[in-house]
């Protein structure tokens, strides 16, 4: 019998040297004349372990890790297509301790099933949301979504089954369901996982997202540092199409559904949602005056679905289990599950899928095990570039949209940054200043403005120059961007900015000063 | 007379991959993506055919072109390196990374070194912060720079 050996093609693999593993690992297959063949999956999300290599054996799926090409003719000398022991074994992957502490239900075939063979993603669940939606009524659909409690997980939390209700209820020939992939925040990557390790979910969840609202075309709006998701989705697409799950008649239904995959040009701005519906016209990524909604006037000025990748891809799970089940995960008006990333400092860096409400603390020190460098955890940034900086005395916090909310901060996308003792937290603020002048769209004068101004008053505090009259004026300058920016990326800089100067005060003062309290 | 052939060589192709695109909805984004990879960046002789192909002004075109990082108006080096500049990766020492890798390199943020070889560009995230830092070479994606990893790129660049 043909063992199936998997090895991922995930960036986050290949940025480790997955390809060259896969390649001698063929090689091996080939000059000792095994019956073996290589599935290309995505990644369970335990970088540490990346490359890591599994084989399908009778006693189930095993094992090994992080898996170098130089390892891989010992691997066969071990027998490892039989599950041999190795140095590098590390057992049933579902019983790693970091992967059987989640809760997957967006990410329950991520690094399990090949991404573009629709037989096994339909041999895992897969479709079973779409056939239910098939024989709803779109208002039975919206109000699933509604009753779930899913809000997008892009960033901004609004609940997801009240977009699309607006879309539904708004009359129009033509409508759209655009899905936001410009996942452009640091330490964030679960869109890409996603995308590359299961692009059918994506798929079924806009296709259910169309059928609700009745659209007959979607666009993937996917940002151009992501190449190798491009290639998943389109080796998918090419594939549902093939198959009847997208074109003229969606699973022999009487809707007609369609996608294509529109590739950014590396502008951050563009992943709000109205740039980018402008980036999809054609124009300058710049941001819109809200309202109208883009659920009411977005793409061309048609009605349209916008939502994240994540939120999109659990759909299927809400309308194949029901609203009940996914609403049963979670605490207050955080529902379901949210795929947490784990990143920078830390020595267990990844994705974990969990209901909401673990803490920070629980986070960063339990699961992600703490600096990579082993210096102590100085400060937490939580919610991507625009999020706030959080110190150990906030580890508390669990990780809820509204328990964030009251600490000043935002969960946005679910990305986690842990920087060690050694960080300047006056850096900090600045580059968050620096980030938004590069990136701003040019609109509003707060963001294009200030932000290059904030650079200039942070300078001028790491000189000495009259620092507490410029401390007096950074906070002026972030009150002005909050409240006078028209999109998040003005209007959230100032949260990196204002946590690092209330939690970090110690960083904002002059050298000769800072280094006499030390 | 160089000139005017080289000239008509990029209308050609510029026109091709315009035409690839005249049905799609918003086709000035593709079109941008598919001129810069037919030419390593886009001409500006470029910009006047697709303004005149989508009866847009030059003007409504330039400033598209000119809104997107990725866009360049010069032929980039043999090869591009992109580093990741963003948080996740300065939490792993990217900033140090990155002046190594300057310095290997000779060259600085959004130059090309002299030898033509390779043309260096920050980005904000490459969506690897489970390995920061990182980079991408050529596309090819690059995690947990070092000093060994720098020493191969360093090493295949100039090869």
């Amino acid at each position: 019998m043909t063992v199936t050996i998997y090895v991922p093609r995930d960036s986050g693999a290949l940025a480790l040297g997955a390809e060259k593993v896969a390649a001698r690992i063929a090689g091996e297959i080939k000059t000792r004349g095994l019956d073996a063949k290589i599935v290309r999956n995505g990644s369970r999300g335990l970088y540490w372990l990346e490359p890591m290599v599994e084989v399908e054996t009778p006693a189930g799926r095993t094992a090994y890790g992080p898996v170098a090409a130089k390892d891989v003719p010992s691997l066969f000398d071990a027998d490892f297509l039989s599950g041999g022991r190795h140095g590098l074994s590390l057992g049933d992957p579902e019983k790693i301790p970091y992967l059987a502490r989640q809760t997957r239900l967006t990410f329950a075939r991520v690094g399990v099933i090949d991404p573009v063979a629709l037989a096994d993603y339909k041999a895992h669940g897969g479709l079973a949301g779409l056939e239910k939606a098939l024989k709803m009524t779109p208002a039975d659909i919206v109000r699933q979504v509604t009753d779930s409690g899913l809000r997008g997980r892009g960033g901004a939390g609004f609940p997801t089954g009240v977009k699309w209700k607006t879309v539904l209820g708004t009359p129009g020939e033509v409508k759209y369901v655009v899905c936001n992939a410009d996942e452009g925040d640091s330490g964030t990557f679960s869109d890409r996982m996603v995308m590359e390790g299961d692009p059918f979910v994506l798929i079924e969840g806009m296709t259910i997202a169309a059928i609700a609202v009745g659209a007959r075309k979607g666009y993937i709006y996917l940002r151009s540092e992501y190449p190798h998701a491009e290639k998943v989705l389109n080796e998918a697409l090419a594939v549902a199409r093939k198959a009847g799950v997208l074109g003229g008649s969606v699973l022999g239904s009487k809707h007609a559904f369609d996608i294509e995959v529109r590739m950014g040009a590396g502008a951050y701005v563009c992943g709000e949602e109205t740039a980018l519906l402008d980036s999809l016209e054609g124009k300058r990524g710049q941001v819109r005056a809200k309202p109208p909604l883009p659920a009411q006037k977005g793409l061309f000025g048609k009605p349209t679905v916008m939502n994240n990748v994540i939120s999109l891809a659990s759909v299927p799970i809400v309308l194949d289990k029901g609203a009940a089940y996914y609403k049963d995960f979670g605490l207050g008006r955080s529902r379901g599950t949210i795929p947490i990333q784990i990143a920078g400092n830390v020595k267990y860096p990844g994705l974990f899928e969990a209901a909401f409400g673990l803490t920070l603390g629980e986070i960063v020190d339990g699961i992600g095990g703490g600096t990579k460098s082993g210096r102590p955890v100085r400060a937490v940034q939580v919610g991507g570039p625009l999020g706030a900086y959080f110190p150990r005395e906030l580890f508390d916090t669990p990780f809820d949209y509204e328990a964030f909310a009251a600490k000043d901060g935002l969960i946005g996308h679910a990305g986690v940054v842990v920087f060690d003792d050694t960080v300047d937290m006056l850096k900090q603020a600045r580059f968050a200043m620096e980030f938004c002048a590069i990136e701003s769209c040019g609109k509003c004068t707060p963001c294009r403005v200030g932000a290059v101004r904030g650079v200039e008053v942070a300078d001028r505090i790491a000189g000495g120059v009259e620092p507490e009259k410029q401390v007096a004026l950074l906070e002026d300058l972030c009150n002005t961007m909050k409240f006078g920016s028209l999109c998040a990326l003005g209007g959230f800089t100032p949260y990196p900015v204002m946590s690092a100067l209330r939690h970090f005060p110690e960083d904002f003062r002059p050298h000769p000063l800072r280094e006499a309290a030390e | 007379m160089t000139m005017e052939r080289n000239d008509t060589e990029i209308a050609t192709r510029t026109l091709a991959v315009v035409e690839t695109w005249r049905d799609a909805e918003g086709p000035l984004l593709p079109i941008l993506n598919g001129v810069q990879k037919e030419f390593g960046y886009v001409p500006d002789e470029a910009l006047q055919v697709i303004a005149k192909a989508l009866n847009l002004s030059r003007a409504d075109v330039y400033g598209v072109f000119s809104f997107y990082h990725d866009y360049r108006d010069r032929p980039a080096g043999r090869h591009v390196l992109k580093v990741c500049r963003a948080e996740s990766c300065q939490a792993m020492g990217g900033d140090e990374m990155a002046d190594r890798l300057r310095e290997a390199l000779g060259v600085d943020w959004h130059g090309t070194s002299r030898d033509g070889a390779v043309t260096l560009e920050p980005v904000y995230c490459l969506g690897l912060c489970a390995c920061s830092p990182s980079a991408m070479l050529d596309g090819e994606v690059v995690g947990r720079l070092d000093e060994e990893r720098i020493g191969e790129i360093a090493a295949e660049v100039r090869a």
